[in-house]
Order: C-alpha cells, then sequence, then structure tokens
C-alpha cells in the first residue's frame, strides 16, 4: 500500500466519524458543535483524540497536528504557570511588594528584609542562568546549575537516606517462620513462604549486583536466581503499565461514546 | 502458523478496541473484592474519630484522569460520610481544577451539610514540589497566606487550630507522578510520623509498594484498585449507594479494561504458539537439507 493510499484511508476514516457525527446531531441525538461553547470544546477535542488515535494506523498530518499543538499548549501552559506562581509572587512580589500589589496580583505588603535579599540573591541567579544565551561568557550558567544540583542534592540526601535505606532495611530483617496458634505444625504457611520469597529473593537480587567475585559456582546459581526475581519484577511492572494504558484508553473510549457521540448511556 | 506471525499490529489495535468499547456498551462489570491494601485505606478512614483533619494533595492532571479521578471521588465520599475535615492542596498546577472537579461534582451534590471554611477548605496549588512538603511539615502560613479564593488563612475557622502537617490525621494523597506520593512519605510522613496513604496510577505502583504497610497505611494502583475501594464503600454504606453503582466510574470502567486484558492475553499465547510452533518446523526444514 503506497503512502497516497494509506493517507487517503486516514482523512476517509476520520471525514466518516464527523459525516456521522454531523448526522447524528442534526438528527438530535447528540448536541451539534453550533449548540454551546462547550459542545464546540467537546467536537474539538474529539476530533484531537481521533487524530491522536489515527497514528495507530499510520503517521498522518492530523496525527502531526494534534500533537504539535499537544507541544505547544503544554509549552504556553508552563510557561504561564512559572511567571503568574512562581516569578510574579515569589521574587517580584518580595522585590517590589507595593507595585505588584498594584499592577499584577495580591501579596503580602509587608515582607522580611532576609526574604528580600533571597529574593535579590533568586534574580541574579536567575539572570546568570540566562547568561548561557550570551555568545561570550557561556561558563556563568553553571554557577546557578551548581547551586540547583546541590540544593536538590542536599535537599534529597537525607530524606532517601531515611526513607528509601535505613527504613527500608528493617522490614527485610524479617523471621523466616511465622507461628500461628492454629495451622498445621503451628506455623502459618503462606506468611513463612512470603518472608522466604522476600529475603531470599533480596539476597539474590543483591548478589546480581555484587561484581566483587566473579558469578560461578554456588554464588553464579543465586546470582542467577536473582535474574529471575529481576525479571519477575519487571514482568509485573509492565503488567501494570498495560492495566494503566488500557484505562486511559477506556476513558478516552468513555468520552467519544458516552460524552461526544452519545451512542452508548452514562 | 508463519502468518499468525506476521500478523499487522492494526488488528490487535482493532481487537483491543471492541475489546474496550463492547463492555462499555453492554455496561459489563465484574465483583471486585479489595486486596489488603486497599482495605487498609478504608479501614483506616473507618477507625478515625469523626472530625479528624485529613490532608488531601491532589497532584495530578487530567492525563491521569481515568485512574485516579474515581479514587478522588471515593476518598471525599468516605470521608464525608465519615464528617471528617478535608484540607485540598496540591503540588501539581493542574491539580487544583481536579480539586474542584471533585467538589464540585461530589462533595457539593451530595453532602450539601459540608460548609467551606468549616468542614472543607481549598489551599491551592504552591509551586517547589517536595520543597512545599518541608515548609507546610512546620506551617502551612509560610506559603498559603489565603486559600484559593483569596481568603486570609487565618480568617478560616478550620485552620484556626492548624500549624503544620503534624496537626493532620492522615495524609491521603493521589499522586499522577512526580511529585507526589513518594515525596509525601519521605518529607512528609516519615519526617513527622502522621499516616500517609493513598492512591497512584497504575505504573507508579510497583515502585510504592516497598513502602507498604511501615511506612505506607495503604496504596491503591490502578483501576482495579480504585474499583475495588468504590466496591468496599458500597458494600459499606449500602442505605446510601447500594442501589446508584452508575456513579462508581471505576467499577464501570473494569468491565473494559478486563476484556482487554484477556484479549491481550489470548494474543501473547498464540504469538508464542505460533513462534515455537514455526520454530520447531523450521528446525526440522533444517535438519532435512543437512540431510
Amino acid at each position: 500500500m503506497n503512502e497516497q493510499t494509506r493517507r487517503f484511508l486516514v482523512v476517509g476514516a476520520v471525514g466518516l466519524v464527523v459525516v456521522f457525527a454531523l448526522v447524528w446531531s442534526a438528527l438530535g441525538q447528540m448536541e451539534g458543535f453550533w449548540v454551546s461553547g462547550s459542545a464546540l470544546g467537546a467536537w474539538f477535542a474529539a476530533f484531537l483524540t481521533l487524530s491522536i488515535l489515527s497514528f495507530l494506523y499510520d503517521d498522518n498530518p492530523f496525527y502531526r497536528f494534534a500533537e504539535s499543538l499537544f507541544i505547544g499548549v503544554s509549552a504556553g501552559y508552563w510557561m504561564v504557570q512559572g511567571i503568574w506562581q512562581q516569578l510574579i509572587p515569589n521574587m517580584l512580589g518580595r522585590l517590589a511588594p507595593g507595585f505588584v500589589n498594584e499592577h499584577l496580583a495580591q501579596v503580602p505588603l509587608e515582607v522580611d528584609p532576609v526574604d528580600r535579599g533571597m529574593a535579590l540573591v533568586q534574580l541574579v541567579l536567575g539572570c546568570l542562568l540566562l547568561w548561557r544565551l550570551a555568545p561570550k561568557g557561556t561558563w556563568i550558567a553553571r554557577w546557578p546549575l551548581a547551586v540547583i544540583v546541590g540544593w536538590a542534592a542536599g535537599t534529597n540526601l537525607t530524606r532517601y537516606l531515611v526513607s528509601d535505606f535505613t527504613k527500608q532495611v528493617s522490614p527485610a530483617l524479617i523471621p523466616l517462620v511465622e507461628p500461628s496458634q492454629t495451622a498445621f505444625l503451628g506455623i502459618d504457611w503462606i506468611g513463612t513462604l512470603t518472608a522466604l520469597v522476600t529475603v531470599f529473593g533480596l539476597l539474590a537480587a543483591l548478589i546480581y549486583f555484587f561484581f566483587s567475585v566473579e558469578h560461578k559456582g554456588f554464588l553464579g546459581q543465586v546470582s542467577r536466581g536473582g535474574i529471575w526475581i529481576l525479571m519477575i519484577t519487571f514482568g509485573a511492572a509492565f503488567g501494570y503499565t498495560v492495566m494503566g494504558r488500557i484505562a486511559l484508553l477506556v476513558g478516552r473510549m468513555e468520552f467519544l461514546f458516552v460524552d461526544w457521540l452519545q451512542v452508548i448511556g452514562p | 502458523m508463519e502468518r499468525l506471525q506476521a500478523i499487522d499490529r492494526r488488528w490487535i489495535f482493532l481487537f483491543i478496541m471492541l475489546a474496550v468499547v463492547i463492555p462499555l456498551a453492554f455496561d459489563l462489570t465484574i465483583d471486585e473484592v479489595a486486596t489488603p491494601e486497599v482495605q487498609a485505606i478504608y479501614d483506616r478512614i473507618e477507625a478515625l474519630p469523626p472530625g479528624s483533619n485529613v490532608l488531601l494533595p491532589f497532584d495530578y492532571g487530567p492525563e491521569s484522569e481515568p485512574e485516579l479521578q474515581p479514587m478522588a471521588d471515593s476518598y471525599v465520599r468516605h470521608l464525608c460520610r465519615r464528617k471528617q475535615k478535608l484540607f485540598f492542596m496540591c503540588l501539581w498546577p493542574t491539580g487544583q481544577a481536579q480539586t474542584l472537579k471533585t467538589v464540585d461534582q461530589v462533595l457539593e451534590q451530595e453532602f450539601s451539610d459540608y460548609s467551606y471554611g468549616r468542614d472543607y477548605v481549598m489551599l491551592g496549588f504552591r509551586p517547589g514540589g517536595q520543597g512545599v512538603i518541608q515548609v507546610v511539615v512546620t506551617d502551612f502560613r509560610t506559603l498559603y497566606q489565603s486559600d484559593v479564593e483569596g481568603t486570609p488563612i487565618d480568617e478560616i475557622p478550620m485552620m484556626q487550630n492548624v500549624k503544620g502537617l503534624k496537626d493532620m490525621d492522615l495524609i491521603l494523597n493521589i499522586s499522577g507522578g512526580f511529585p507526589g506520593l513518594k515525596e509525601w512519605i519521605q518529607f512528609g510522613g516519615d519526617r513527622t510520623g502522621v499516616p500517609v496513604a493513598g492512591g497512584v496510577t497504575a505504573v507508579q505502583a510497583p515502585l510504592l509498594y516497598p513502602y507498604y504497610p511501615r511506612q505506607l497505611s495503604g496504596i491503591m494502583g490502578g483501576l482495579k484498585a480504585a474499583a475495588e475501594y468504590e466496591s468496599l464503600l458500597i458494600q459499606g454504606y449500602s442505605e446510601a449507594y447500594g442501589t446508584e453503582t452508575e456513579r462508581f466510574a471505576a467499577i464501570r470502567r473494569m468491565g473494559p479494561q478486563t476484556l482487554a486484558h484477556l484479549v491481550i492475553i489470548l494474543f501473547l499465547v498464540v504469538g508464542n504458539v505460533a513462534y515455537f510452533a514455526s520454530r520447531g518446523s523450521s528446525g526440522e526444514r533444517l535438519k532435512s537439507l543437512e540431510k
């Protein structure tokens, strides 16, 4: 099938849906885009959804239009958020609270001198970061970058060390046999199996990443067990990912057939 | 068999689409049984005395709405039934719109006795990710001088006795990514000792299970867990929801989800059978050529 035929098929399919929707709304079975602003929004959202889904057949101009629009809108949205949520209240609002309060946004008029000094530091560092665009002295931009990296490392290090290391070690040190008053031989067999899988799975996975000793003999066997544990983990993660993606597809199909076309009842 | 291996991927897409649309059309639903980690959240809320302070950070956007909005709605329904005080906030700018959606469609529609400022407050979005959590651990007022409507925090009755995160009885987060539940555990729960629980997208769930049950009181991963929670609500509050299951979006979506999974499993099995069968026949062909 050549490129032209593929394009014809995609355009034909999208066109068919649009014609169906027009006839369907003319018959009063769904809201036409001319009825209200929200109906027009729903039609446009449906068009964009179909355009994105058309990529499943093949690359085409509808898909590229929807993709470019999404990227553009996202970039614009985050830029506006950055200006109105960060720059104006957190920096300008501290440097010139009177002006900001009068012309831009509601901010506290009384600012602590330390906060004002910090805002000035932020302004200087922000300007230095933009120095990267200058024709000369682009190395200057590395200084504010160093501050950002340093802040992130300092902030996260202790919390990761506590939450992801020390607090994770203690739950791994568990008894291998779970006692039970009522179960056969006084052992909770499910609990024991869980404890065994947890402890030996953890050890096997750790040994797989222990490269100081060659993985031969007993260590090699345990290391192979570690690969199995990792593969099962990746499989579970992939299964969850599939579930998540299908859930999003269900959401889009609900929108198309229930909210937009209204051929399926809510 | 070789033809099966060379099947056009677009046929698979078509089958998946049909597997999603047909159960939607026929309203196919499946009975859900709650897993322990979902039951733990339900039990935790049930155990809270009425009037407890519950922080609800909604850290997600419309891109993960099909999975997470049912969780948000269920949490609010459950908390309102238990007469808790709700403090909404978000670390994502898009979270505010999602909060409004739940407040408009669930809280104000179904719980008319709930009053703004007395029973619930929307603190809104503040930029800074985990930095925001670090600040509100000690004092909300450092970042939140006013709520989303511009009302000064000190004029809001339910904020009178709230200073920092330690004044909360539960942090119930809904997370679509970073910053989200992981950051609430690391910077909020682990630091203050306030119990943390929450719902996340299915993609994040495997990364958060290691925190359960010591650092995370309960976890809901994806649409399946949302449907389990909804079924718990229907069972627990049958007098309110017994005959109105159509308002529970996750249960409705689990029919298409299950059928789509079955189709994927079917294609996996068929693909593997075709692969091994063709490998066997090509091996025999090689042997005959060698002879």
